[in-house]
Formats: structure tokens, C-alpha cells, sequence
């Protein structure tokens, strides 16, 4: 060690503070940028399949509007909504938990656990009617190929049919339905994580863990939550929206 | 100027990271980025030695032109495998995971890296990933090359991929979250003074080789998963069959493995940068352009993968645009290599073990680069792809460039790792035989493809033999050189020369602690005051025989 080699001011404190930080503020803004970085592995690791979503939809536009068509819009929008909502609650936490507030702050946790929970079960209901309606792709359910009836002219409209635009074939709708159970599995299997991380939030919370000094885990784990919303908002108009002026006008 | 004299006073043993706590728990749970570097390095060594089998088993079958040691099929896994071992579990984690990891936190004066509890969880995956790549290759290999090309891979391979896939998947995640630490690191945890312009250039290359693995990784991870999907299910992205495309396939696999080239190659740079400017005692030539130059290399290396697909229906324009981004992507690293020079002149170069391997990096990456140029041309590049050119071109920045960068830094910190000196005899001649032998491999090579000799056959036209005799005389005096370091390092950790705190006399952070350091690095937080490379005048170095730091300031 050199002769000029002096000793930085030490802070201290907090129990949380782990040994190699100096500070509880150069921990809770490595804490943040690590989530941040994270992000934007996951931003890259979903554009995968938005490249694929992008060169398919532009190869084969009618049998993706009429992929599109099928889904249920009604369900799509209320998870939207659901999911808009439970980022106003986490929001809300991590506002709580910055200013002192335990007690509100465990209630909009388990607020947002509960509207997270509620866009899975939605979700499950919707591949559910998938599944009735033979839309899994390839062998990934085994004994139930990808095999939908299809809408015939002059029938009957038949809402388990599925209506085929000019231009598309069943094959073609397959290669829709294997990139929205790619994309929307994904991003539900983030969803789960994601509520599995609130739970974490909300035992910890409930032990009085998190104080104004020490609140980066609610934070960090708001901002994955946000980025797993911010997801669906690209992904709800891009398989549910685009597409249906083809078939309305 | 009167000659100071020193006297040897005999210090009771101090307390270092290796001998803070013993036994298998204190290794296996350890939170120290120390001993994580360690455990990478014992890692990535089985692997090398796992890949060099293989490397010793293509070069035998094609010591003549018959297939008589392996079959077709049996040398199509061979290649495949030393590929993805090489790839994948060697040379992208090298650098990075062991000297990166050692020396990050050192380097700028931090106790540890921002997530030690994630640099362990890093090792682990890279285990489980590892573990599975072997499960396979054990099982029964796989054969599609370790490009993984569709359809060969979804629709008719009867290999283990979907296996060897998962063992990818799983280790890319060792490789984000090993970036993902040192980029926070080194926006964090700098030590009071350390600004981003006094850091050695070793952090700027580091920075850089941790963006790409953010950016790259995940890309490849999604794309493996899909074609495990793809096989397994039989839907359809990539699958003509299906309506799906097999060049997006390409696409996505080379939007990651052309930046992984520069995983591999940006980390050497940043040694043979700490090698150039330390070994002969002058500050680097033009310290922002090289440390710019890393970042250009890791923006425009995401800009060139489409040089894979010259001979794929992809589109002329498209092809003309890759083209010439491909050349641009020369010019930062020509940057490097011209301020290397620059900095050699006039300076007072010491030839030890480690310099050896940072001039060798600077002439066979010099090769590897300019060949590259030929491929990057959209005419030639019809004519050398797929021949041998190719594989000696990317041996010659993976193994000329990145291995031999490897080696030169090993070299260079082991005293500060194992707190021991290697024989610097053995180790020059080590440097000299793996300098002679990866030579006399790869050469031939690039007549050979230039003659036409594709890649990946077991046998070939009598023609090429003598290309190949040559190369397999080559490659065993190469596979002997790379045994002398792995026996030397294993011996100097017994019996080598206690090593100084700063047994080559330079100014860098990590040296001016204990060999080996306390856990914690440090006695003290460092404060700094001074620039990277920042060496006395040379007059004074003269009047007192040799540099010391310690001097240089009182």
C-alpha cells in the first residue's frame, strides 16, 4: 500500500447493509441498476420473438388476422386492465414503503398479488378454451393436434369456429398460434415469477423488513413487475388488435 | 541521489483469501470474488482439456486422406463437440469469469464485486450447464455442428440436441449475470478517485465485453429455446415445412455469435493492453482511443453478423451493408493495434513470460483480422466459404488472440493470485512452443481452403495431405505447449518463489496490496490520485536501477 492511500469516510449503520458497500445509498443504487440491466436482457430476450411475430405477420397477414380474430377480445382487454391496475398498486408500494407507511404499504402488495393472480387465472381460462377449440400447435399438448373447424360460407356463425380470411390457411394460422403460446406463455411464466417475488415482498413486509432507508427490494421488484406489464401492453394489440380492421372494416 | 538500501525483515504470515478458511465448504459456498475466479479457473480447464481431446482427435483423422480413424458420422460429432466445449464453456467464460472476476473489484479498489451472491450463482449455472453438455455428449454426442443450422438440427438430426441445446441455454444465463455484475461494478463501486478516465484498460475492455453479453446472450437463449421447442413439439418458426424460415434461424443464432467472437477477443485485448503499456514502462499510446475503440468494437460488432449469410438467399443489398460495416468494424480494432505499437516505441521493453504473449496476441490477431477482411468481401467470400480458410481465419483471433491473451494475463497476475512465482524460464519456452505450434497448425490451413479444401469432411482429395500432415505436426507441438504452463502452475503452487506484493514494480491498484490479497482486498479503502500507467520519468528509473512505484511520489 502506497504511502498517499488514505481512509475513505465509513458509514455505519444499517443491518442491511452488506459488508462490501460502503453505504446504504451505494447499495440501493447498485441494487437499481443491476434490476435495470436485467431488463434489458429480458427486452432482448422477448425481441426474439417479436422479430419472429414481425417477419410472420408480414409473410402470412391473412391467417394471422384470422388467428387474431378468434381470440377472445373481451378477456384480453379486462387482463389489460387488470394488469394497468396492479402497476397503480405497486407503484403505490414502493411510494409506502419510501415514506414509512407498513401498513399501507402490505396492502398494495397483496393488492397487486391478487390482480396478478387474477390475469393468470384469466389467461388459464383463455388457453383453456384454446385447447377446446384445438388450437394448440404441433404436439405441445400431446393427444389433442392442432386441428380447429373451420367456419364454413353461408353456415351458421359459430364462435368456436375458426373463420378463415381470404388468403389463409389452417397451417399458416398454426405458425399464429405457436408464436402467441410462445409469446403469452413466456410472459406469463414471468408473471409467476413475478408473483412469487411478491409474496417474498409481502412475508418480509409484514416482518417490518423494509424501512425509508431500506426499501430497494420493493423497488427493484416493482420495476420488474412494471416491465412485465409494459410487455403485455405490447403484446395485447399486436396478437388481440391488429388485424381485426380485416375483418371489420 | 543516494541508492536506497533495503533490508529483508521477516514477517509472520498474514492472513490472505486462501488461507482465511479452509475445506470444501469454504470454497463451495464462498461469496469472495477471488475464490469464485478460482473456481471458474479449475472449471474452464477441464473443459479446455475436454475440447483439446477433441481437437487432437480431428487433427489425427485427418493426418491422411482416408476416413480410417473415425467414421463420418463419429467425425461429425468430434467437430460439433470441440466446437460447443471450446465455444461455449471455455473461451467466453474464460477471460472474463477468472481474471475479470479476480480483478475487477481489485482494479478499481471495491471489496467485492456489487453481487457476490450472484458471482457464485453465475459458477453454478455455468456447473449445471456444463454437467448437461457432457450428459449428452456422453449419451451420444450430437452432430449438427455447433451452429445448430435448421433444419438439419430440428427435423433430421438423430443427435442429443435438444440436450446440448439445454446445456447452452442454461450457461448463457452464468454469462448475463457475470456482465450484468461487472457492469454494475464498475459504475458503482469505483473507490474515491477512481474516475472512469483513470481506470486501466483492462475495465474498459470488460465494460465493453459485459455489453455485449447483456445485449447478446438472451437473443441466443430464446433462439436455442425455440429450436428445442420446434424439435420437440413439431411447431414450426423455423421449419420450412411449416411456413417457417430457416435463414431467420441463421439471423438470430449469428446476431449473437458474431458479438460472442468479440466476448472472446475484447477481454484479451484489455490484458495485452495491462501488458504492452506495463512491460515496457510507458503510459499507453492514445489511452481514450483504446478505450473508446472497446466500445466501438462492441457497438459495431452487433451490426455485423449478416457476413454469415453471404451464400444464404439473403439480400444483395442487405449483403453490401454487412459488407461494409464488416470493414468498418477493422478500423477500431487497427486503433488498438497501431496504439499498442506506439506505445512500444522508445520504451524500455522487458521480454518476460507474459510480454511474450502479449506480442505474440499482437501479430497472430493481426493475421486473423486481415483475413477476416478477405471474408468480409462479398466476392471472395464465395469463394473461401466453407473451405479451411475460414477455420484458420477464427483460430486466429479465438486461439492466437483470445487464448494466447489468456495466458499472457494468467502469466502476469499469478503472483498476485497464488502469491507464487512461475519459472520464468519454463514459461518463456512454453510461450515460444505455443507460438511455433499454433503457427505451423493454422498456416497451412489457410492454403489448404484457399486451394479449396472444405471444412467439416473426414476425408479429403490426396492433394491437401501435406496442408494437414503440416497442421497435425503443428497441433501436437501445440497441444505439448499448453501441457507446460498446466504442470508449472500446478508445481509453483508448492513450491514456486513467494511473490511480492508488486513483483513486476508498477503502479496498478492491484499491486499495491499483499500476494495473496485479504479477503477483503484492501487494509483500507484506497483513495486515488493517480492515472493509469502513470510511470516515473525514465531519468529517475535510471539513477535508481529499477522502477519503484514507492518512489515515484516521496
Amino acid at each position: 500500500m502506497s504511502s498517499e492511500a488514505t481512509t475513505a469516510p465509513e458509514i455505519h449503520g444499517h443491518r442491511s447493509l452488506q459488508h462490501h458497500f460502503e453505504n446504504m445509498e451505494q447499495q440501493r443504487e447498485a441494487g437499481t441498476l443491476g434490476m435495470w440491466v436485467f431488463l434489458v436482457t429480458e427486452i432482448m430476450f422477448f425481441g426474439g420473438m417479436f422479430l419472429a411475430y414481425t417477419l410472420y405477420r408480414n409473410l402470412y397477414p391473412a391467417a394471422f388476422a384470422s388467428g387474431s380474430n378468434h381470440l377472445d377480445i373481451a378477456l384480453g382487454t379486462l387482463n389489460t386492465g387488470v394488469l394497468i391496475l396492479s402497476s397503480f398498486t405497486m407503484a403505490m408500494a414502493v411510494y409506502f414503503t419510501q415514506t414509512g407507511k407498513p401498513r399501507p404499504q402490505v396492502t398494495c402488495l397483496i393488492l397487486t398479488l391478487i390482480l396478478g393472480l387474477t390475469f393468470l387465472g384469466v389467461k388459464a381460462v383463455e388457453y383453456h378454451d384454446k385447447y377446446e377449440d384445438h388450437l394448440i400447435p404441433g404436439r405441445l399438448f400431446p393427444g389433442n393436434p392442432f386441428d380447429p373447424a373451420v367456419q364454413q360460407e353461408g353456415q351458421p356463425i359459430d364462435p368456436h369456429k375458426l373463420h378463415l380470411l381470404p388468403g389463409a390457411t389452417k397451417e399458416r394460422v398454426e405458425m399464429f398460434y405457436w408464436i402467441y403460446f410462445a409469446m403469452t406463455g413466456m410472459h406469463a411464466l414471468h408473471m409467476i415469477i413475478g408473483a412469487g417475488l411478491l409474496t417474498y415482498l409481502i412475508i418480509f413486509s409484514l416482518r417490518g423488513y423494509f424501512d425509508p432507508e431500506y426499501h430497494s427490494p420493493v423497488e427493484v421488484i416493482g420495476l420488474y413487475w412494471h416491465f412485465v406489464d409494459i410487455v403485455w401492453i405490447f403484446l395485447f394489440p399486436l396478437l388481440y388488435l391488429l388485424g381485426r380492421h380485416f375483418e371489420h372494416g | 541521489m543516494k541508492p536506497i538500501e533495503s533490508f529483508e525483515v521477516p514477517l509472520p504470515p498474514r492472513v490472505n483469501y486462501l488461507n482465511a478458511r479452509y475445506g470444501l465448504k469454504s470454497w463451495l459456498l464462498t461469496r469472495d470474488h477471488k475464490r469464485i475466479a478460482l473456481l471458474y479457473l479449475v472449471s474452464i480447464t477441464f473443459f479446455f482439456f475436454i475440447g483439446g481431446i477433441y481437437a487432437m482427435m480431428i487433427r489425427l483423422e485427418l493426418l491422411t486422406p482416408q476416413g480410417d480413424l473415425l467414421q463420418s458420422t463419429t467425425y461429425n460429432k468430434v467437430f460439433t463437440q470441440h466446437g460447443i466445449i471450446m465455444i461455449f464453456f471455455f473461451l467466453i467464460p474464460s477471460i472474463p469469469a477468472t481474471l475479470g472476476n479476480f480483478l475487477i473489484p481489485m482494479m478499481i479498489g471495491a471489496k467485492d464485486l456489487a453481487f457476490p451472491r450472484i458471482n457464485l450463482l453465475s459458477w453454478y449455472i455455468y456447473l449445471a450447464g456444463g454437467l448437461i453438455t457432457i450428459y449428452a455428449l456422453l449419451a451420444g454426442g450430437v452432430d449438427t455442428g455447433w451452429t445448430f443450422y435448421t433444419p438439419y438440427s430440428t427435423t433430421y438430426s438423430n443427435s442429443y440436441v435438444v440436450a446440448t441445446g439445454l446445456g447452452i441455454f442454461i450457461n448463457g444465463f452464468s454469462s448475463i449475470l457475470t456482465g450484468l455484475n461487472f457492469i454494475v461494478t464498475i459504475h458503482t463501486m469505483r473507490a474515491p478517485g477512481m474516475t472512469w478516465f483513470r481506470m486501466p484498460l483492462f475495465l474498459w475492455s470488460h465494460y465493453a465485453t459485459s455489453l455485449i453479453m447483456v445485449l447478446g446472450t438472451p437473443v441466443i437463449a430464446i433462439t436455442i429455446l425455440l429450436l428445442a421447442f420446434e424439435r420437440l413439439a413439431h411447431v414450426g418458426i423455423f421449419n420450412p415445412a411449416l411456413g417457417g424460415d430457416p435463414v431467420l434461424f441463421q439471423h438470430l443464432f449469428w446476431f449473437y455469435s458474431h458479438p460472442a467472437v468479440y466476448i472472446m477477443v475484447l477481454p484479451a485485448m484489455g490484458v495485452v493492453s495491462e501488458l504492452i503499456a506495463n512491460f515496457s514502462r510507458k503510459n499507453i499510446f492514445g489511452y481514450s482511443f483504446v478505450a473508446f475503440s472497446s466500445l466501438a468494437i462492441a457497438v459495431f460488432g452487433f451490426l455485423v453478423w449478416g457476413h454469415h449469410l453471404f451464400v444464404t438467399p439473403q439480400s444483395v443489398y442487405a449483403g453490401m451493408i454487412f459488407s461494409f460495416l464488416s470493414f468498418a468494424v477493422a478500423i477500431p480494432s487497427a486503433i488498438k493495434v497501431f496504439n499498442w505499437t506506439a506505445t512500444l516505441y522508445k520504451s524500455s521493453i522487458s521480454y518476460d513470460t507474459p510480454m511474450l504473449f502479449g506480442l505474440g496476441f499482437i501479430g497472430l490477431f493481426t493475421i486473423g483480422g486481415m483475413t477476416g477482411l478477405f471474408l468480409a468481401s462479398l466476392g471472395t467470400d464465395v469463394h473461401l466459404s466453407d473451405t479451411y480458410f475460414v477455420v484458420a481465419h477464427f483460430h486466429y483471433i479465438m486461439v492466437g488472440g483470445a487464448l494466447m491473451g489468456y495466458l499472457g494475463g494468467l502469466h502476469y497476475w499469478w503472483p498476485k493470485i497464488s502469491g507464487r512465482m512461475y519459472p520464468e524460464g519454463w514459461g518463456r519456452f512454453s510461450a515460444l512452443v505455443i507460438f511455433v505450434g499454433f503457427n505451423l497448425t493454422f498456416l497451412p490451413q489457410f492454403v489448404a481452403g484457399y486451394l479449396g479444401m472444405p471444412r467439416r469432411y473426414h476425408a479429403y482429395p490426396p492433394e491437401f495431405q501435406v496442408f494437414n500432415v503440416l497442421s497435425t505436426a503443428g497441433a501436437s507441438i501445440l497441444g505439448f505447449g499448453m501441457l507446460i504452463p498446466a504442470i508449472y502452475f500446478i508445481w509453483s503452487m508448492r513450491y514456486g518463489k513467494h511473490a511480492e506484493a508488486n513483483p513486476w514494480h508498477l503502479p496498478g491498484l492491484e499491486w499495491r496490496t499483499q500476494s495473496p490479497p485479504p479477503t477483503e482486498n484492501f487494509d483500507v479503502t484506497p483513495v486515488v490520485t493517480w492515472d493509469a500507467y502513470e510511470f516515473a520519468p525514465r531519468a529517475e528509473t535510471e539513477v535508481v536501477g529499477r522502477f519503484r512505484p514507492e518512489l515515484e511520489r516521496t
